[in-house]
């Protein structure tokens, strides 16, 4: 089956019908092991204590923030080139999971950093340019809520959404770009060497994998949802009398 | 097994608090949701089966 073949609502249906109950156990059983492993069964960190277990709820929660706001941007251009309404759709339902993702990201760095800085906030590139991606992500589902128009709607969050990737960006590449800051660089990457130990690594993946494959079930259900809510609108509209 | 968070304990319990409330209620509220609208739709195409058919 081709991915594009999803654009057509009654194939994505059926389609996500079938799929979202093995994802929904899937994600709980890799979300619930992540956590239980990084919270239960790691060492404390020799300079962090056990403040080190935040790494396993806080990581995957910066990750997911800026990597929903990709997927929305590839699902605005798919809207902008095919207008295939499905994706703007999916990209309306990915909103809330991100916002929510960063608000996570946000209060767990806050009560993280006050205990390892000694403050809750500073302005620092990547803090900064996480919350603007907040204000973003407040701002694109506003326009949705505002805009009675589902067409207009979609084209003017599409090109929100646009903007809003360069916060999306700098929130991940901000160390790169600015000093340093507060915030440390990334405790992941391709390059081994700057991966945190392996002790703290395999439960941290886990625990992204979680956040990924929740992702993925929200994503689908509220795809399902937006796509009920769309026939719904439809369906009142044709039987308003003219 | 370490479950001693020492001086942390608030601030650890806090961070996967919060985490937990969060997507738990980000959950319940995307099938409550997804719940409302597959009743409403079933609703509004049973009144139009019926009105079709007389």
């Amino acid at each position: 089956m081709s991915f594009w073949e999803l654009a057509n609502p009654a194939r994505f249906m059926r389609v996500s019908a079938a799929v979202l109950p093995a994802l929904w156990v899937l994600s709980a059983l890799t979300l619930g092991g992540g956590l239980i492993w990084g919270f239960a069964f790691t060492p404390d960190d020799y300079q962090q204590g056990s403040t080190v277990k935040i790494l396993f709820v806080h990581v995957p929660a910066a990750l997911m923030a800026v990597n929903i706001w990709i997927m929305m941007l590839v699902a605005s251009l798919v809207w902008f080139i095919r207008r295939h309404h499905v994706s703007a759709l999916a990209a309306k339902a990915a909103a809330p999971i991100g916002a929510t993702m960063t608000v996570i990201a946000l209060v767990t760095g806050g009560l993280w950093g006050e205990q390892m800085w000694g403050t809750w906030w500073a302005w620092d590139p990547r803090l900064t340019s996480f919350l603007i991606l907040f204000v973003f992500y407040l701002g694109y589902m506003a326009l949705w809520e505002t805009l009675d128009e589902p067409e207009k709607a979609a084209d003017l969050t599409a090109l929100l959404c646009l903007v809003g990737s360069v916060f999306a960006l700098l929130s991940r590449y901000a160390v790169f770009f600015w000093s340093q800051g507060l915030h440390q660089g990334a405790s992941l990457s391709l390059d081994a060497e700057t991966n945190v130990d392996d002790v703290f690594y395999w439960p941290l993946l886990l625990s992204i994998g979680g956040f990924v494959l929740l992702f993925l079930s929200l994503l689908l259900l509220r795809t399902r949802t937006e796509i009920r809510a769309r026939r719904v609108r439809a369906l009142m509209t044709v039987e308003q009398p003219a | 097994m370490n479950l001693e968070l020492g001086a942390y304990a608030g601030t650890v319990l806090g961070a996967y608090g919060v985490t937990l409330v969060l997507l738990g209620g980000l959950v319940a509220v995307s099938l409550a949701r997804a719940a409302r609208l597959r009743r409403d739709l079933s609703d509004l195409e049973g009144t139009r089966r019926e009105t079709r058919n007389g």
